[in-house]
């Protein structure tokens, strides 16, 4: 699609749209929140609780619509938009798989030193 | 500029000419690297929070029970709906914004202005959200000791509810004064003194029998932070080296320093970003009404400080899903 300066016609249809999608999915998340069902909180999955994953895949979402419809990432090129999203992508799950997975192992080797009883 | 960079460039446009890599402008382009950098170090930041929250992950403060304020209702337990109506600010400045590009694309400079303005008492609103949140963080709620080895202890009721240690602190009129600059040796001197002394706290917890303590330790069945039955509390209690109330960077009267620290450090440079993208908001909004980008013959420069603000609004729902959901 390339530059889009030229464009006359108006979005403001697809804007509440987004900004519609980004309110529900805020406003789940807050539900979810405040109530922590505990069927989704106090169980495991993938090492942590279904709850987390939810979040977690909710924010993804939120972070698409920002990025694509609010940023316009979905008008530019396809080389910029993969220049930007493919190494955001990349270099942020690998810096995060290895944080945590370090933090984790502090963890393993530290917590049994820690005092709880007096 | 043209006479170090080998292009046809007519004059029409600042910088790069007419090559167009990746088919964007070179403002478009480069401010869409300048956001790819800030979100690296955006993610820096959130991957050593989550590192640290790794490492205390049994014993880190559980945020529903730090951010618990909402204007006017004092006193009332209002976990994540202040926190929800920042976000709902922040999202909603961002359409306004959007909504200025748009209105931009058509060259209608009434419109511009009128969603520009909006979006900058969007960002305005933010930041004293963010001001109130960290005054509310800053000045604690309920009070706690510290032990020796840095641990805190937080105080119960019968129900298991935190108190407040004003609820049963005894006053016993002792003076303990400031060390201030003047007093002090070497430059020695302290921000403010707590609300009570050790032994205030520790009379009041000897004369309310209702009363036992709350650890950091989280209970990884129910996720909730460990109580201590009342006839083992004075065993942890005789460790209190000092009385906490509130946050800073040195102590955090809801646990973990580190907490208050990574909190400071990324909504304070968050709310900077907001700071910044108010100011070049401003600026923009300005040359809008002066009709710098009616003359330009087009409104991309909005669209550029639009992609700035529109990265804020992104990066908050991250922090809001790291600091506040998970």
């Amino acid at each position: 699609m390339g530059t889009h300066t030229q464009e006359h016609t108006s979005h403001t249809g697809l804007i509440w749209k987004v900004f519609g999608i980004l309110s529900v999915v805020t406003i789940v998340e807050v539900i979810l929140g405040i109530l922590k069902p505990a069927s989704l909180h106090l169980t495991t999955i993938l090492g942590t609780s279904p709850l987390n994953i939810i979040f977690l895949v909710l924010t993804l979402v939120k972070a698409y619509y920002i990025t694509w419809f609010f940023m316009h990432m979905a008008d530019e090129s396809k080389s910029l938009r993969r220049a930007v999203v493919w190494t955001a992508v990349f270099l942020i799950i690998y810096l995060a798989t290895l944080l945590l997975i370090e933090g984790s192992y502090i963890n393993d080797v530290l917590s049994p030193l820690v005092k709880w009883s007096y | 500029m043209e006479a170090t960079i080998a292009t046809d460039s007519t004059g029409t446009s600042w910088g790069g000419g007419n090559n167009n890599p990746l088919g964007a402008s070179y403002g478009k382009m480069m401010m869409w690297f300048f956001i790819l950098s800030d979100a690296l170090t955006f993610s820096a930041f959130l991957g050593a929070y989550g590192l640290m929250r790794f490492k205390f992950i049994e014993s880190w403060p559980i945020a529903d029970e730090v951010f618990t304020h909402f204007p006017f209702l004092h006193g009332v337990h209002a976990p994540m709906y202040y926190v929800a109506l920042m976000t709902f600010v922040l999202i909603f400045s961002s359409v306004t914004m959007v909504l200025a590009v748009d209105a931009g694309h058509q060259m209608k400079k009434g419109k511009v202005t009128f969603y520009m303005l909006l979006t900058i008492i969007g960002g305005f609103i933010f930041l004293g959200s963010q001001a109130w949140e960290w005054k509310n963080f800053i000045g604690g709620s309920y009070g706690a000791v510290e032990l020796n080895d840095g641990k805190i202890v937080q105080f119960v009721d019968a129900s298991g509810h935190q108190i407040e240690l004003e609820k049963f602190a005894v006053s016993s009129h002792s003076d303990r004064t400031q060390l201030t600059r003047d007093k002090g040796v070497w430059f020695m001197n302290e921000s403010s003194l707590p609300p009570f002394s050790v032994e205030e706290v520790m009379a009041g917890f000897k004369a309310n029998p209702d009363i036992s303590i709350r650890l950091e330790k989280i209970d990884p069945v129910t996720k909730t932070k460990t109580i201590v039955p009342r006839a083992e509390a004075m065993t942890y209690l005789n460790e209190t080296k000092a009385v906490v109330k509130g946050a800073n960077l040195q102590v955090n009267e809801y646990g973990k320093p580190l907490f208050a620290d990574f909190f400071f450090f990324i909504t304070g440079f968050h709310g900077f970003h907001v700071f910044s993208g108010v100011i070049i908001n401003i600026i923009i909004f300005f040359n809008v009404i002066i009709g710098t980008y009616e003359r330009r013959g087009h409104y991309e420069m909005v669209e550029k400080v639009g992609l700035y603000w529109h990265f804020v609004d992104l990066v908050w729902v991250f922090v809001f899903t790291f600091f506040y959901l998970v």
